[in-house]
């Protein structure tokens, strides 16, 4: 094998998150960065989003996915960022020492001091969801069928069946309607849906298409190519209510049930993942329990704006960069725990180290179904710090509270900070 | 004319090709579908059975222990994966020990080696997530896991390689006698040869019946299964079946060579031949049924699931002979489980038969190996490396699940009897039969195949015919 390289920190992917990630370490003072990107170019996933609707926040306007992403890459460059594109990271072990493979190197090694996991994530196929029937060609995730048509300008099918009203499968029957394919419907097996409003406004309802809850794909037809679905409505554990099926004709079934965080390279390189993120476990620095190890978007949690994925991969930048100047070693400090409960699914950090935290710490969590006119509490310990009020929230918009040091540092013998929801 | 046609490039036409072109022969396998392995072969548990199953003096019996035996020998010249990680005979409930020690008194009779009964204790050191009802089983320490898609294609391949010609596309509409031999009616056309091997798998009855007056009938019984997540491989070490008891017999869990682990298969004759489809009572019943012998099975790691069709014949029995009434036609049929088991010495048994027909003499220059696709992972870091140096290919992931390289694809498409679909590349090199079931890789699998074969993105199916994965360009209707 080559000879070991080294480098200060090292970001596994070059998509939103790691470019963030990146240009952040490297401004906040680290010169030996390196970006691993497997694909022919930066930018991740970014490349074939080329709908409109990012940069709100970070930039203040619309842009279109592949916009975005060009900015970031070109701050990249102005940086001086080094990066190896097609290059696939084989192993991360434990001691953060990098396997990658390309066609020029063959397979090296790279050392790093600091290694920011960014891989990002992968859609559910359909295999995991288990529906009964044959299996046709026709049969996409949505991410798939949007690569396919929005990088390769091939039209997947001319009938679509959705399953699944996750944001890319709104997407793209909105795309598909613009392709010249013919959306029949989105059925989604939960009483709401996993997407945010806006997309449901703009992708379905401006189109005509109907979204049709609590419903779910029950058989798949066609020895060939994709012939039908049978839709049929779910109660509520789930299951298909019988007498209740429709036959929908159609020759492609796009599937947009679920993101899952990319985490194969962590888990080998012994990175604690959480069995309800299927992320890792991080803290305050965004860090995991390898020192030095740490994760930022959707490898870490599943977003649904890249805008706070950039801001999430800036924190784990300037992290990876204190950490790399020695001034995030491990202090003597108690470790706060941060426990979701009530509706709060999961929290992002989940554990705060006061001694190593900013001024102020966004913590970002989903809640597990939709309440209406509820409060957003946090409890330091047994008493309520804070109770917001929101007249909605809902699984498919990720939820952020912002803790001050300051504040914690007023509560010296803190132990649990709760985040939970309160109905009225 | 040629000397003999083989109707099925499955496993039994396969093994049965490989095993005739050991002699001077002019043979030609015709194959209805694009690809060798795509009905029962590519659809199954892919155990190899140690043989105490089959009734005591049964071709089957005798055909399964043979073929267990030949194996391990033919996974090293044909270079495909075997593993013989044994198997295990559950029994969980002490009034059906008896059954138990009936299997093994069979399984000695059939010739069957080294099968012991375990108590409880030695059951729970050797597998450790065995059922907390489990109080005995047999151990098969001859039983073990293959590649049915390699154990297929090798065969194929090297039959190939020793000058048996494969049609593909072409399926037998009509079968009529003539003087000295056959003429076959295909969609492509006459073929016509001195003797026929029929190896059509669920259709072997249609053929059969094409040229006999003794009917018979194939019956198709599907089979469903779940496929989980190599994480799960390691959940239990051998091939664990349940002791069949007053409600039937249960479902198998077994780690697959490549380290996922397969549970199924359920069993319901069907009608259509091509009857593929799993149903949510199958894939229940398999769920339900694998925790008898295994506790904590991680279903919620399942990748796929799939159902399989066993060419099931009323007789529960191989037929491999010459028919009576139609000299120069030989059955290859009724070949269910342990068909996969059995296939070596079914395509032996099967080239014996030809051979005696049309006396044939054995060649001096037969190849006897064949080299599979390279696993770049099997080769140390400087070699891979090199590798690499000499073709760049090899450097290049394309399916990241299952860590497979350009390279590796390239070998698939461009060796004989190559793959020309995104499931010819699947079987052939695994890439797309990982956990994200070729979300990643497969418009980077097109992309290669409309390459390499000079066919625009549209011709790409997933598995021939009718099967293509794109349908047009964007607006091109509009």
């Amino acid at each position: 094998m080559p000879k070991v390289k080294e480098y200060d920190i090292v970001i596994i992917g070059g998509g939103p998150a790691g470019l963030a990630a990146a240009a952040e370490a490297k401004r906040s003072g680290t010169d030996s960065v390196l970006i691993l990107e497997r694909d022919k170019e930066l930018g991740g996933i970014l490349n074939q989003c080329i709908h409109n609707g990012f940069g709100l926040h970070t930039f203040k306007e619309e842009l279109t996915g592949p916009e975005y992403a060009a900015r970031f890459i070109a701050q990249a460059e102005e940086l001086g960022i080094a990066c190896k594109l097609n290059t696939m990271v084989m192993d991360i072990g434990s001691d953060k020492v990098i396997t990658a493979m390309n066609r020029q190197e063959g397979m090296f090694q790279i050392q790093a001091k600091a290694v920011i996991l960014a891989m990002g994530c992968r859609e559910r196929s359909r295999g995991a969801l288990n529906i009964p029937g044959y299996r046709p060609a026709g049969i996409y995730s949505a991410g798939t069928a949007q690569r396919l048509v929005n990088r390769e300008g091939l039209l997947p099918g001319r009938e679509v069946v959705i399953l699944g009203s996750g944001d890319i499968g709104l997407i793209m029957a909105r795309r598909m309607t613009l392709e010249g394919a013919k959306v029949k419907v989105v059925a989604e097996l939960m009483p709401y849906s996993g997407g945010l409003k806006r997309n449901i406004v703009q992708c379905l309802d401006d189109y005509g298409i109907p979204l049709k809850l609590s419903h779910t794909v029950v058989e798949i037809r066609g020895k060939e190519r994709l012939t039908g679905v049978t839709i049929a409505q779910v109660d509520s554990k789930g299951k298909p209510i019988p007498g209740t099926e429709e036959d929908y004709c159609c020759d492609t079934l796009l599937l947009s049930v679920g993101l899952i965080p990319e985490n194969e390279l962590s888990r080998g390189a012994g990175v604690a993942i959480s069995p309800v993120t299927s992320g890792p476990v991080v803290n305050e620095s965004l860090e995991t329990n390898i020192e030095g190890v740490f994760a930022c978007g959707n490898v870490l949690h599943v977003h649904d704006l890249v805008d706070f994925v950039s801001e999430e991969a800036k924190a784990a930048g300037r992290n990876a960069t204190a950490y790399v100047q020695g001034r995030k070693k491990n202090v003597s400090g108690r470790e706060i725990s941060i426990c979701p409960a009530d509706g709060v699914r999961y929290t992002v950090p989940s554990t705060i180290r006061r001694e190593m935290m900013d001024d102020k710490l966004t913590v970002r969590f989903r809640v597990g179904n939709v309440y209406r006119n509820c409060f957003i509490c946090v409890y330091f310990d047994g008493e309520r710090v804070m109770h917001r009020k929101r007249p909605v929230v809902a699984p498919g918009e990720m939820e952020e509270i912002k803790l001050e040091k300051e504040k914690l540092l007023s509560y010296p013998d803190l132990t649990t900070i709760t985040v939970k929801i309160e109905e009225e | 004319m040629y000397d003999v046609i083989i109707i099925g490039a499955g496993v039994s036409g396969a093994a049965s090709a490989r095993e005739i072109s050991r002699y001077r022969v002019h043979a030609c396998v015709l194959e209805k579908e694009e690809d060798v392995c795509c009905g029962t072969s590519k659809a199954n548990s892919a155990i190899v059975h140690a043989g105490y199953d089959a009734e005591n003096g049964s071709l089957m019996a005798r055909l399964n222990v043979e073929g267990n035996k030949m194996m391990a020998g033919l996974a090293k010249d044909l270079d495909f994966e075997f593993i013989q990680n044994g198997s295990l005979v559950v029994c969980t409930e002490k009034e059906y020990l008896p059954g138990l020690e009936d299997l093994l008194q069979r399984g000695r009779k059939n010739g069957v080696e080294g099968l012991r009964i375990v108590g409880r204790e030695e059951l729970v050191s050797m597998e450790p997530n065995i059922s907390d009802n489990a109080v005995a089983a047999l151990y098969a320490p001859t039983g073990g896991i293959v590649c049915p898609f390699h154990l297929n294609i090798a065969l194929a391949e090297n039959a190939c390689a020793n000058g048996v010609e494969f049609r593909f596309n072409t399926e037998v509409e009509g079968i009529a006698p003539i003087d000295g031999g056959f003429r076959l009616q295909t969609n492509q056309g006459v073929f016509e040869a001195r003797c026929v091997v029929n190896a059509a798998g669920v259709y072997a009855d249609k053929i059969h019946n094409m040229v006999s007056e003794k009917k018979m009938t194939i019956i198709p019984r599907r089979g469903d299964y779940f496929l989980l997540d190599k994480m799960t491989g390691s959940h239990v070490k051998r091939t664990i079946f349940a002791l069949p008891n007053k409600f039937g017999k249960g479902v198998l869990v077994s780690p697959t060579v490549h380290g996922n682990l397969i549970v199924g298969p359920t069993a319901i004759d069907i009608e259509d031949k091509e009857g593929v489809n799993t149903t949510r009572e199958g894939l229940d019943e398999a769920a339900k049924k694998c925790a008898v012998t295994v506790k904590n099975v991680p279903l919620r790691q399942v990748i796929t699931s799939f159902a399989g069709l066993r060419a099931h014949q009323e007789g529960h029995e191989f037929i491999i002979e010459e028919l009576k009434d139609v000299p120069g036609f030989v059955d290859c049929a009724g070949i269910e489980s342990p068909g996969l088991t059995s296939s070596p010495a079914i395509g032996c048994m099967v080239a014996d038969l030809v051979r005696g027909i049309l006396n044939l003499e054995e060649k001096t220059d037969f190849i006897a190996t064949r080299k599979g696709i390279l696993n770049p992972e099997t080769l140390s870091i400087d070699e891979r490396n090199a590798l690499i140096n000499e073709q760049p290919a090899y450097g290049n992931i394309i399916c990241r699940c299952e860590m497979v390289t350009e390279g590796e694809i390239l070998d698939a498409i461009h060796r004989p009897l190559g793959a020309k679909s995104l499931d010819g590349i699947k079987r052939r090199t695994r890439a797309g039969m990982g956990r994200c079931q070729a979300g990643f890789c497969s418009p980077k699998t097109m992309e290669i195949l409309s390459r390499e074969l000079s066919l625009d993105m549209q011709k790409i199916t997933k598995s021939g015919g009718n099967s293509a994965l794109v349908v047009g360009t964007n607006k091109d209707r509009m």
